[in-house]
Parts: structure tokens; sequence; C-alpha cells
């Protein structure tokens, strides 16, 4: 009775617009978009011109995070760092979301043998480490940016799946889907057209909460040579090839670990926030 | 005030011009007014409101533990003469303790589930009296001997949740007791139990009071409870205490139109549909705080006038009997509001192919106790249903007969696991008969699952569910929850448009809900959005599960209202399911009693009321509240009823029987016998002599037992 559907959304506005918590996460995250979309467009440098007379420069003025083994402008490299890390973690964080949402709902809905079946296979998929199943399947398929996708896609997908699964069973008590059966809706309907509405927010706190680990995720494929592949600026790359010399040239990781670690850090704070928004 | 300090220390709660402000977004909202009252010494008083006037902030504050967003913005508490708001939060704490306890509605929530009934219990002991371990729990064991609760040694060894509801309560009113409190809030203490259950509870909160002579604060929604349980009463709308005064002088001779509209609403024992239609109170109650400068009545009263708009009402004192309103003296003959069938009898129903006849404005013409006998709608034999639960077998419900006529209204009855639902459930097709059952629609076999059900038989058979919360999809609008039911006959387009608009008349909805979604309207106003989609489909049977359970009184009566019209008006047939018995016998033309998935009992509704009954009937009969108690007869049943999964041998209700006649009950399970006029009895008692010693239960109650309280209603 009390507030419309307008009142409800302005309401969660403010409360978005007075959370930190969102407000800086969205900060970090937004610069991070920018240096993505713009690329070269904002770096001092060129990212890709080497310079053997300046290798291993430690910061100075020209070169602000210093450069690495063959000269390049570390700080130039870790804006257009962003842009890789930035497409492909998303895009199966996304993909995994879809698939492991519908797994969710159908699972969590039909019940029976296949529920049975897959939840078995959902538990023995997650007692094994994810990057080790990554690292095989691309192993397997070959390394290429849509291969990551689809490898991180399906990896993510049983998780969102448990997630999404255990709230369609609640849902699946509520008499409107007895309601729905009442009136001769198919299975497919109830899933997708009476349930799905309900659980979306679930899925989509899911989602952010796994776009964080899929940043993770890529920049240690990377790392180990499965991920973004050189020459591509990229974090977890620069990491893998400068790590050995952490010691003398500290500069050449630490902006590129920092990186990750913000970014991850940001999409971690937008879900915190998000979460508190869709409470009230 | 100008009361003496003298009056105050006989007093257990004084609350004086109580303001109570709730931090909501960034503004405040006042949900309790100007509240004053006094509860004296050993006096017990309700507080009476529907869902939403405060009541629950009121015990709240009278223990000074508002949620974090509440405070008390003006006035005083006094507990036991001391000021609440003066106290430190040492004394606070030492009052809380020592002299107030509080008894909430839902036990299970108010017990420590990780911790044994004994060391819970004890640890009051404990804290107020400094005793030790094993002297504490001999008075646990005490205090559960007086509340008789059945083997309190086994009590006090189990975890909470292996005890049922009513035990639970037992245990919180025990505890409570503890400490012998100056004053005992109980909270809707019988709210969440069957009615059997919440019979022996109110007779024990009575006798207890009785024994430890303390002030109780006893809050409810329910008009017969407070009336049987309180000396005074205090009538609680929107936040601002309307009328109080004695219980008899305020439910006898109501001075606030409030509550008389309320008195009016409560279906009256005795009453049937064909004596016309239940009364309402028109409009909704106002968020508490939102009115100003004026009766907060006077939207929904019909003796309201000019002045009642511009000034608000003082408490205005009656000879003790204290009402807010300008015109005590004319509330009695506030207009009566039974109308409301006009908007809706011009859009019949029944579209496009209407069945049944138009009732001339909102008159009740069924009647099927005078038509002759049409072929069933409904015919149901011996339908059962066995669940297994951790691989033991669960009869729900156990070869079960019936026959549904045209028209007619079959309500159900009995406790709750009774298989009250699970037997709609097996009818509506949402669960699947043990084989050899067998569910016709007009002569043909239905298919076991909904799933395998034609659309015209899915059509044919629709349900009104308990919660319309959990029933209408909260991510849907009102028009898509009601528009996607009108598949089932086929409409699109401007036709179902128009037949939606139809649909929502007749339930009356306005346009503007047909845009809302289930969060922005009330429960009554969900529940008619339930009732245009089980009709959507033009049904000929409907399922109504408990329909009014989760509504205020006022609500209510509008919906049964509706449920009646609808009736008249398209010849559909009724499953009522309710604990309600009022309401049942408001509605139902034949009555059946279900026991552990069992009938026991069915007969036409006068005759069920009437008796002979079965034992059971009896006792559910005994335990119905009501606020025109002219029954004398009072049988209460011991024990609990048993688990589904341990069936007593023979007759499955000879653990309870207050009728037992011996071994043959325990023996040999009796078939239902006829006793007349389409009425049976599962009883190994003859009808006649259940008559007889239904008679001579009859006799005057011995006084001070369960004694009821004068009876203002006749």
């Amino acid at each position: 009775m009390s507030e419309s559907p307008s009142g409800l959304a302005r309401e969660r506005l403010r409360t978005a617009l007075r959370s930190a918590t969102l407000i800086s996460g969205l900060a970090i995250l937004g610069f991070w978009i920018a240096c993505a979309l713009l690329g070269t467009k904002m770096t001092p440098l060129d990212p890709y011109a080497d310079n053997l007379l300046a290798t291993l420069a430690p910061p100075s003025k020209t070169h602000w995070f210093g450069t690495d083994q063959l000269g390049r402008d570390i700080f130039s490299r870790v804006i257009v760092g962003a842009r890789g890390i930035l497409i492909i973690a998303p895009l199966a964080t996304l993909l995994g979301t879809v698939l492991g949402t519908a797994l969710g709902l159908c699972i969590g809905y039909l019940r029976g043998v296949l529920d049975d079946v897959a939840s078995r296979v959902i538990e023995a998929l997650q007692a094994l480490p994810l990057v080790i199943v990554a690292l095989m399947a691309l192993a397997a398929v070959g390394t290429t940016n849509a291969s990551v996708v689809l490898v991180i896609g399906f990896v993510f997908t049983p998780l969102i799946a448990r997630t999404v699964r255990s709230a369609v069973l609640g849902e699946s008590e509520l008499d409107y889907v007895a309601a729905a059966r009442l009136r001769g809706d198919g299975p497919l309907a109830i899933m997708f057209v009476e349930i799905l509405p309900n659980v979306l927010p679930i899925a989509i706190v899911e989602m952010t909460v796994r776009l964080g680990y899929a940043i993770f995720f890529v920049a240690s494929l990377s790392f180990i040579g499965f991920g973004i592949q050189p020459p591509s600026a990229d974090w977890g790359i620069a990491i893998a090839e400068n790590y050995s010399l952490i010691g003398s040239y500290w500069w050449t990781v630490l902006f590129d670990a920092a990186a990750t670690a913000s970014l991850v850090v940001g999409v971690n704070l937008v879900t915190d926030g998000l979460e508190r928004v869709f409470e009230t | 005030m100008s009361t003496s300090a003298g009056e105050h220390d006989r007093e257990a709660l004084r609350l004086e011009h109580l303001d109570v402000l709730y931090r909501v977004g960034r503004g405040e909202r006042r949900v309790l007014t100007d509240l004053s009252f006094a509860i004296r010494r050993g006096e017990s008083y309700g507080l009476v409101g529907e869902s939403g006037s405060g009541k629950s902030t009121v015990a709240f504050a009278a223990v000074r533990y508002l949620a974090r967003n509440g405070r008390v913005s003006h006035g005083r508490i006094l507990v036991d003469g001391r000021d609440l708001m003066a106290l430190s939060a040492a004394e606070l704490r030492r009052l809380r303790t020592r002299s107030v306890s509080m008894v909430y509605q839902d036990p299970g929530r108010a017990l420590n589930p990780g911790l044994r009934i004994g060391p819970q219990m004890a640890e009051v002991f404990e804290i107020s009296e400094g005793l030790r371990e094993d002297a504490a729990l001999e008075r646990a064991l005490q205090m559960l001997t007086r509340v008789q609760i059945a083997s309190p040694e086994r009590v006090l060894r189990s975890y909470p949740h292996e005890l049922s509801g009513g035990m639970q309560q037992r245990v919180v009113i025990a505890m409570a007791l503890s400490t012998n409190p100056a004053l005992l809030i109980l909270d809707e203490p019988t709210t969440g139990l069957d009615a059997t259950v919440e019979a022996e509870e109110l007779d024990l909160i009575a006798r207890l009071h009785r024994e430890f002579d303390n002030s109780i604060l006893f809050i409810s929604h329910s008009l017969p409870v407070v009336a049987r349980m309180c000396d005074r009463v205090g009538v609680l709308y929107a936040g601002e205490l309307v009328e109080e005064g004695s219980a008899a002088s305020v439910f006898g001779d109501p001075r606030h139109p409030y509550t008389v509209g309320l008195t009016r609403c409560v279906p009256g024992y005795g009453r049937r549909k064909t004596h016309g239609r239940l009364e309402t109170i028109p409009g909704f109650p106002p968020q508490p705080g939102s009115m100003h400068g004026c009766c907060i009545f006077a939207d929904r009263c019909g003796n309201a006038t000019e002045r009642c708009r511009r000034e608000a009402p003082p408490p205005i004192d009656l000879d003790g009997h204290r009402s807010r309103c300008f015109y005590p003296e004319r509330a009695p003959d506030l207009p009566h509001q039974s109308q409301g069938g006009v908007a809706a009898s011009q859009t019949p129903l029944a579209g496009q192919g209407a069945r049944g006849e138009l009732a001339a404005g909102g008159e009740i013409t069924a009647n099927p106790e005078s038509r002759p006998p049409a072929n069933p709608v409904l015919r149901a034999r011996n339908l059962s249903k066995t669940y297994f639960v951790a691989g033991k077998p669960l009869k729900a419900v156990h070869g079960v007969s019936l026959e549904l006529q045209p028209g007619e209204t079959l309500g159900l009855v009995g406790e709750s696991g009774s298989g009250k639902s699970s037997l709609a459930k097996l009818l509506l097709g949402l669960s699947a008969p043990d084989p050899g059952s067998e569910v016709e629609l007009c002569g043909e076999a239905l298919p076991a699952h909904a799933g395998e059900r034609t659309l015209a038989q899915l059509k044919a058979l629709q349900i009104v569910f308990q919660n319309p919360g959990s029933a209408l999809n909260r991510s849907q609008t009102v028009r898509r929850l009601i528009g996607r039911s009108l598949r089932l006959v086929g409409l699109t387009g401007r036709a179902k448009e128009m037949r939606l608009r139809e649909l929502a008349g007749a339930v009356r909805l306005t346009a503007r809900h047909l845009d809302e979604k289930p969060r922005q309207l009330s429960g009554g106003l969900m529940q008619r959005v339930g009732i245009a989609r089980a009709f959507a489909g033009e049904p000929q049977v409907v399922v109504c599960d408990e329909p009014t359970s989760a509504l205020d009184v006022s609500v209510q009566s509008a919906i049964l209202n509706l449920l009646v019209d609808l009736q008249a008006r398209q010849q559909v047939s009724y499953i009522f399911i309710s604990h309600d018995l009022n309401v049942v016998h408001y509605l139902a033309d034949r009555i059946a009693v279900l026991y552990l998935g069992r009938l026991m009992e069915i007969g036409p509704a006068q005759v069920v009321f009437e008796g002979p009954h079965h034992p059971y009937t009896e006792a559910l009969l005994s335990a119905n509240p009501g606020l025109d108690d002219r029954r004398t007869r009072r049988i209460r049943l011991a024990g609990e009823l048993p688990s589904a999964q341990r069936v007593p041998a023979g007759c499955v209700f000879h653990t309870r029987c207050p009728r037992k006649l011996g071994s043959l009950c325990e023996r040999e399970e009796p078939p239902l016998i006829s006793a007349g006029e389409g009425h049976a009895i599962r009883c190994h008692i003859p009808a006649k002599e259940l008559r007889a010693l239904e008679l001579s239960a009859e006799s005057p109650v011995p006084e001070g037992s369960t004694s009821p309280r004068a009876h203002p209603f006749s």
C-alpha cells in the first residue's frame, strides 16, 4: 500500500548515492573502464615502443612507473593492459551467469534424477581447483581469447547454478507456482516467466561476485601463459615476465600487481554496495 | 495528570500521553499518538486492534525495548509506579528481570534452539534469585508442573524443536511467570495455535492469572479471545486508543463507531449466509500518524460530520468508559454497512456463456438444502495419500469419500495436520493420490496430475490460497496476474482486456490497481486478486484454503461477502477450508470434519452444529471462541494431535476422546454410521447416545474452573 514503484527506485538510488562503498568502487571501476576504452589515447608514451637504451629504468619524470626489460614504458602498458582483461572477464562472467541461471532453474524446479546427477557433478567440480580445471581445458582446446571466455564461463556455470538452484527451491514452494500449474502452464513457462524474475536479483549479485573472481582468474591464466597472449600488454603476462627480477627491479612487477588488485577491489566494493542497495 | 502517588502505586503499568516515533528513511513516522491507559494490580487488560494499529509497539514501549529506529518522543511510562524513561540501564535491566515479563506470538523464536529446556529455564532463577544450578532446575520443574505440561521431567531434557507449538508456549509462559512479575505482557500468545490447543492455553492463562495475581496486558487481534480473557479492554486504531472500558461495556455497548463496526464484522455464532451479508467497515485504516487535526476514523465513519473532519475529538469519559468520539451516544445507531454489491451486479461475472442466474441486488438466492439433488459436480472415492518421511509412511489422507453438488459449499474443518490442505491438493491434482483413489468431475474420471488434465478440466477446478503474499507472483502486475489465467478461456486482445476489467470490477478492484504489483496492495486487496484469478476461467469448483485467516476481521467479512456473491451469481461450488468454525458455519451448506486424514463426521451444516456430534466435533465447537458464547458445554481435549506417522490403532481419536468406551475403541476403527439426513458419524457410540451425553454435559459449568467472562453478546 505504501510506496509506488518509482518511489522504491528513488529510495534505492538515494541509498546508492549515500553509500561510500558503492561510490568508491564505481570510481575505481570507472577509471579502469576509461583506460580500457581510450587505450593509447590516455598514455603519455607508446606502450609498445621498445627502447634498448633505457631498459629497466626506475620510475622517473619521463617513465612514471619505470621501464621493463625491453625499455617499454610501464605506466603506458598498465593503462593499456586494462583492455584485454576488461573484455574477457565480463564476457566470461556473463556467459557463466546465463548458463548457470538456466541450469539452476532447470534442476531447481524439475528436481528428480536430473537434479541428483547435476548436483553431484557440481559438487565434484567444486572439489577441484578451478584454475587446474580451466588449465586442462585450455591445454586441450588451445588458447585464444574466445576459448578463454568459453572455458571460464563453463567453469563458473556450476557455481552460479548452485546459488540459483537454492533460490529456485524456495520459490517453487510458493503458491504462485501451483497457481501457474493449475492454469496449464508448462515447466518452461513456469521456470522462465514465473520464477526467473524473482531469482534474477540473486543471479545478478552472484554475477558481480563472480566478476571479481573472473578478473583474478584471467590474470592468473595469463601469468601461467594460458590467458591473454603476448604481445598484448597485459598485467598477468607482465608479472610473469618480470617476477624473477623483483629483488632489484621491483617496479616491473609492483604496478601491474597493484592494477590487478585495485580492479578486483573495485569490483568487490561495487558488489557490496549493490547488495546493500537491493536490501532496501 | 492530577492523580496522587498512592493511586499510581496500585497500578502495574501506566502510560501517559505516549507518543512513539519510528525513523523511516529520512523522516519520522508517528505510530502511537497520545496514548494513555493504566492497568491496575491484578487486572487483565486487553488491547485489540487490527494489524498495523501499533499493538506490538505498545508492548515494546512498556518495557522500553523499542526497535533501534523507534523512540518515545512524548509522555511517560510507569511500571510498578516507576518512570521507565528516568531509569538507568542497570535499573532498567533489574526491572525487566523482576517486574515485567513478555510472551510473544511465536514461542519457537523465544526459546534458544541450541539449549535444552532445563538449563534455559534454570538460567532465569540463577540470574533473578542467584540460585545454584540444581536448585534452579528444581524450581524450573515446579514451574513446568504449574503450567500443567505433560511429563515435565522429559520436557526439561528436551530441545525446543522436540516440543509442539502448544508445549513451547507453555514453557515460555512458565519462564515468564518464574520471577512472579508484577506485569505480564502477552502479545498474541495463542495466534499460531490450533483452536483446541488455544482453548486449553487460554484456560491455563486465566487460571494462572488467578493464582499469581499479577497484572496482564493481553494483546490480540481477536475480539472473542479478548472478551473472554480480560477485565478491561482498549481498542487501538491507527495508533490511537479510540475506546476503553470494561470488557462487558466495550463489547456489549460500544461507544465508538470503529468498535461498533468491528463487533458487527465478526460472524456471530449461528449466523448463516442465508441470513444476509456480513457487515464490513468501508475503506482502509490510515497510516498511523498521517492524519492531524481531525478524527482518524472520520473517513470510514457513517456518523462523521463536518466537525469530525475539522477537529480531533478528545477522549470523552462516560462513566469509566472512554471514547474518542464527539458523538458517543450515536455510535449504536451507526448505519449498517452490508451493501456494496451494486457495482458488481451490473457487470455479470460470467461474461460469455453465463451459467447460473444473476442474483438481484446482492441478495443471496443459493440454498442447496432446498434444491433437489443434482448430479454431483465433484466426487471423490476412497481418496488416500501416503507420503514417505525418512522411509516411514505418513498417511496424510486416508480413505476419504465425498460428493459436492453444484452451487454447494462444503466446509472442511480440523486441526492443522488433519489433512485438510492435503485433501485439497489431491482434488486439484497438485499431488497424486495413492492407487485406488478416484476423483470425478461431472461423472468423468480426472487424471491424478494437474499436468495431465485438459484445459477444460483445469479451469473447472481452481483454488484461492491462504496466503496471498505467496500465491501472487511478486514480479507481476495485477493485470498480468489475472490476465495469464484468462488464457484458460482463450481470450486475447480487446476481449481479454474487457473481461479483465469485468473480473476486477467483480472483486471490487479499481482500474488503478491493475498496474500495481502485489507489494503495493494490502492483504485484503491481494486476496481479491487471488479470487479474481480463480474465477477467471469460470470455474465449477473453487477450493478456498483458509482464504481469510491471514486477514483482519473487517477485511475478512468483505472477502466472505464477495465469495457468497460470486457463488450466488454463477453457481460455483466451494470447498471451504477453515479452522474458524463461525466462518465455516456462516458459509457452508455441508461440513466435513477431518482428523488425522480421516473423515470423522459429515453432514448438513446446521445438523453438524446442532448435534449429535462426533466427540471430536464437539471438542472443536467447545474450543471455538465466540463473542456471543451462549453455549455452556465445554469439553477439552487432553494432549496433542498424534503424529500421522504413528496413528493410534482402532479409532484414531481414542487417545484424546473424552467419551472413550474402552478397549473396543482401541481395537476397532468404527465405520461412518449414518445418523439420518445425510449426516454420518465415525463413532462406536450410536448417535442417540451421543446426543444424550452432550445434553448431560450441557449442565452449567462449575464456576471458577474455566469461567467465561460475563458475556455481553446475545
